[in-house]
């Protein structure tokens, strides 16, 4: 530690131009790339998602089947992956060195190194599209994100293509998530005990090590696969001995955790927003950690709820149920403890605050209806049908995407030193809360009247809940490109000048810095009482 | 200026209601299909307790953050609170409630039911009177009924010029087949899942029962339908290009028309193999073969290899000869091995005892399905005489159904 600091003191200058962030290793331009990429990767997941709720607008072809199947594989992989996971990445890589009071990373070129492999892996996904073009291979990867073999042995070359941006998104994951917790193990101020961290860390932690966990097996389910397709093994084919299912149990053993590896560093962002704008300290915070701890351990043992039609004996349908049901309660938890915290507080309602609440409110109904989904036997109506649809957007854009927008308006001052425009930000917040409903309560009554997931034309009883989701999905779209309006304008340098503590209520060691925060910070590490 | 935009988009949706289309079919579920089987039965029960339980939780906690909002609101003046955590055994003992009565909701009134309904719907083999089997492929049904000697296949009927909106679509559009399953009501029939490709999924909503096709595996689930009627659902579970024209349609019967339709059913089946039989006997012309096989290739080839003979670039081959054509190594060795594909790359006419062949066994390992169980000797030498002769190929060959049956016989021999 004491080489790097005497490393880091003796310059504050860097280079500039491309080189500046090609060779970066320094935690608040890798930060930055990673917000920036996230920012990006949305708005291509988006078009994709204005798509597909155009083909459905009314019962008719516009595209053919396969393109359809296509454009909603893609759009799952590069919100996942693409949109929303590089986006926590980003925001640990700014936020945690500034809340722990260490200079910067533990191991800055290995940070350099995973953020860069992120780009290539979203080209390889998209890349499909536009050799098709020019008359290579039949398009992208077309399977669904979750990939189900067979058909992943049987689909073109999109499948190799997105394979091998499988892997270099774990590569990417592995290597952040190493980084982040010999970060967090070894370069907190002095006094910063484990149990004095900001919850943020805390959830990073926690997220970071099931990253860690779950990401190998993906990557060997995702080898047996290519190897299935192009060395001729029969892992997944049931006539050479091999189990069609396996590839369920390999890819939800990670599925599932990734939800909460999605979640969790929100999770994490909600108490330090809602408490700032309420004026009063974090409710819970033992109860919080321990649920964060509590809902990491879980989340490993409650895959196969995602098979319960793929059949399964009843004592594994049964334990499957009870444990999923049990991951209600440390939610449950963090749930009374944001509302514990705003209560009696003094709040004010800018926008990171109305996004904060709408997050709430949108993941409340994501876990709700998640709690009917466990039932195994009622999950058999809903597995595969719109109602999960809704069900997974509103726990993954009600979550991590409206918790991530909350957190880019929170810390938007503080990185740039500029303050973003609020009335545009409280339009975007309404217009995406409306906008959100609109698309997505329809889809719960489609699930239930049966309709399936992954189809591009339907039954005409589903006609007219199918146009109100499609319109509400482009009042939904077009709404983030306000988003984008003011950060562009942000970065323009437009907007009053931030302060130091930039909200009347922050807390936290990110806060007593400039804003915006110069290069090289915590170069002496605070000492914490 | 976003002011303007949220009006316009608003504006937007009224037009898009007033122009709606097909308004003369939409009906508004808020609801399950009514169900008709024990499993669907308790299926609904669990929901609407359920969603009852949710919709409390989700108004009262809702409510009290409403509250909050308005009272605790810095221009109400209001003070903010410094509190951590419970302060009391009281508040300590208070706070523990909701997750008291979470966990009493999650274990007792949905756990005690869901153990029951669990153990309920994997007894498929109790009281079971009768056994159908199931087998989903790319992209139809497959009915069997062991015991009546009874086997058939089930494909979407909605004619493609409902679906590319070249006519106006009807009131079952994409929900019909041509030969709906057949069951007779108030038994308890065992549904056995198997496939012969990719996981598909069958699922009626009216029965609450959906359970995967597997390849290589079998799966099975049970139905006890209490009321007569015609049930519609559809796959559940991606399965390729066709995934979303693959209905599944179930006509529920009284007893005795049940037994009436297993009569006639046996005696079509019959009828049918002496016609087949009789058929392999004719000799047709060039052109009869062409008609007939560009329907026999519309119903059962043109889903891959598209509807012009092209294929798909990277999977499903072409028919036309000379078309460039390139896929996985597996698939490139088994139409070299059989003549189909020249050393460049391009498509061309191989022989015509390996093009029956193609047809009858399909070709391991690669898409392609064996037909010999789904098509007559006269289907196949129709469809076959007609991909020689179209698509730009003249190969000029007739094949009859004596060649197929030939074919069949070559292929049983040890």
């Amino acid at each position: 530690m004491n080489a790097a600091h005497a490393h880091d003191a003796h310059h504050d200058e860097h280079p500039s131009g491309m080189t500046r962030w090609l060779f970066t290793t320094n935690h608040k331009d890798i930060g930055r790339l990673y917000i920036g990429f996230s920012i990006i990767m949305f708005l291509v997941g988006g078009i994709l998602a204005m798509l597909i709720r155009t083909e459905l607008l009314k019962p008719q072809l516009l595209f053919s089947p396969e393109l359809y199947n296509q454009i909603i594989t893609v759009h799952g992989l590069v919100m996942v992956f693409a949109a929303v996971m590089p986006a926590t990445t980003g925001l640990a890589n700014y936020l945690i060195p500034m809340m722990i009071g260490a200079p910067d990373m533990a191991l800055p070129r290995l940070n350099n190194w995973g953020f860069w492999l992120l780009p290539p892996a979203a080209v390889l996904l998209v890349m499909p599209f536009i050799l098709m073009l020019f008359g290579i291979g039949n398009g992208a990867i077309d399977t669904g994100w979750t990939m189900y073999a067979p058909l992943s042995v049987q689909g073109g070359l999109g499948v190799d293509f997105a394979i091998f941006a499988v892997y270099l998104m774990g590569a990417s994951s592995l290597l952040s998530s190493i980084n982040i917790i010999v970060t967090i193990f070894n370069m907190r101020a002095p006094g910063m005990t484990m149990m004095k961290m900001p919850i943020f860390v805390w959830s990073w932690l926690i997220t970071a090590f099931l990253l860690i966990a779950v990401f190998p097996p993906l990557v060997a389910g995702v080898t047996m696969l290519l190897a299935d397709r192009h060395f001729g093994t029969h892992f997944f084919n049931a006539a050479g001995g091999g189990d069609p299912v396996l590839w369920e149990h390999l890819f939800w053993f990670f599925g599932h955790p990734e939800v909460y590896i999605l979640l969790l560093p929100t999770t994490g962002i909600m108490p330090h927003i809602l408490s700032t704008f309420s004026r009063k300290p974090v409710y819970g915070y033992k109860a919080q950690v321990y649920s964060f701890w509590a809902i990491g351990v879980l989340s490993v043992v409650v895959w196969a709820h995602h098979m319960f039609t793929s059949g399964m004996p009843v004592a594994a349908q049964l334990y499957f149920m009870y444990a999923t049901m049990a991951i209600s309660i440390p939610v449950a938890i963090l749930f009374f403890c944001w509302f514990a915290t705003i209560w009696q507080g003094s709040m004010t309602f800018e926008t990171p605050m109305l996004f904060a609440l709408g997050y709430i409110v949108l993941f409340g109904v994501g876990g709700l209806t998640g709690l009917i989904l466990s039932d195994a036997v009622a999950d058999q109506q809903y597995h595969n049908s719109y109602f999960l649809v809704a069900h997974f957007h509103y726990a993954l854009f009600g979550g991590p995407v409206m918790g991530i927008i909350a957190a880019t308006y929170y810390y938007l001052p503080k990185i740039t030193g500029r303050m973003y425009n609020e009335t545009l930000g409280k339009w975007h917040f309404w217009q995406t809360l409306i906008g959100f409903n609109l698309t997505f309560i329809p889809q719960f009554f489609l699930g239930i009247a049966g309709m399936p997931r992954r189809i591009p034309d339907y039954a005409l009883q589903f006609a007219h809940l199918n146009m109100l989701s499609s319109v509400g999905a482009y009042i939904l779209g077009s709404a983030q490109l306000l988003l984008v309006y003011n950060l562009i304008q942000v970065m323009r340098g437009v907007g009053k000048k931030a302060t130091t503590q930039v909200w009347e209520g922050a807390q936290g060691l990110e806060f007593t810095l400039p804003s915006p925060p110069p290069y090289h910070t915590f170069e002496t590490q605070p000492v914490i009482q | 200026m976003s002011a303007r935009k949220v009006l316009a988009l608003l504006s937007g949706l009224g037009l898009a209601a007033l122009v709606a289309p097909d308004a003369a079919y939409a009906r508004y579920p808020w609801e399950f299909p009514t169900p008709v089987t024990p499993v669907a039965k308790e299926t609904l029960w669990v929901h609407n307790i359920f969603l009852t339980f949710i919709s409390v939780v989700f108004v009262v906690v809702l409510s009290i953050m409403l509250y909050s909002l308005f009272f605790h609101r810095k221009s109400r003046g209001a003070m903010p609170a410094t509190f951590t955590a419970p302060r009391t055994k009281l508040q300590f003992v208070l706070s523990a409630i909701p997750f008291l009565i979470l966990a009493f909701v999650d274990y007792v009134v949905m756990g005690i039911p869901a153990y029951h309904a669990v153990l309920a719907m994997a007894n498929t083999r109790a009281d079971a009177q009768m056994v159908v089997k199931v087998t989903g492929m790319q992209w139809k049904w497959q009915y069997q009924y062991p015991g009546l000697h009874i086997k058939y296949y089930s494909s979407i009927s909605t004619p493609q010029a409902q679906i590319h909106d070249q006519e106006p679509k009807n009131k079952n559009f994409l929900r019909q087949v041509n030969h709906p399953l057949v069951l007779p009501v108030n038994e308890k029939i065992r549904v056995i899942l198997m496939s012969k490709d990719v996981i598909h999924s069958w699922w009626v909503p009216a029965f609450g029962v959906k359970e995967d096709s597997i390849p290589g595996f079998l799966r099975e689930t049970w139905v006890k339908i209490d009321k007569p009627g015609v049930y519609r659902g559809q796959c559940a579970e991606l399965c390729g290009v066709g995934h979303a024209f693959m209905p599944i349609v179930v006509d529920a019967v009284s007893d005795d028309q049940f037994k009436q339709w297993v009569a006639q059913e046996q005696s079509r089946e019959q009828t049918v193999r002496a016609q087949q039989a009789a058929a392999t006997a004719v000799t047709y012309t060039k052109a009869q073969l062409v008609t007939m096989g560009q329907k026999v290739f519309t119903a059962n080839c043109a889903a891959c290899h598209q509807a012009n003979g092209m294929g798909i670039p990277g999977t499903f081959p072409p028919i036309a000869s000379g078309q460039p054509f390139s896929a996985a190594p597996n698939m490139i060795a088994a139409l070299r091995k059989r003549g189909f594909i020249t050393p460049g790359g391009k498509i061309v006419e191989g022989p015509v005892v390996d093009h029956i062949n193609i047809v009858l066994q399909g070709i391991a390992g690669t898409p392609m399905p064996a037909f010999s169980s789904s098509l007559s000797n006269e289907d196949i030498a129709a469809a076959v005489t007609f991909e020689r002769n179209d698509f730009g190929n003249h190969t000029g060959d007739v094949i009859q159904p004596a060649e197929v049956q030939a074919a069949r016989a070559a292929t049983q021999k040890p």
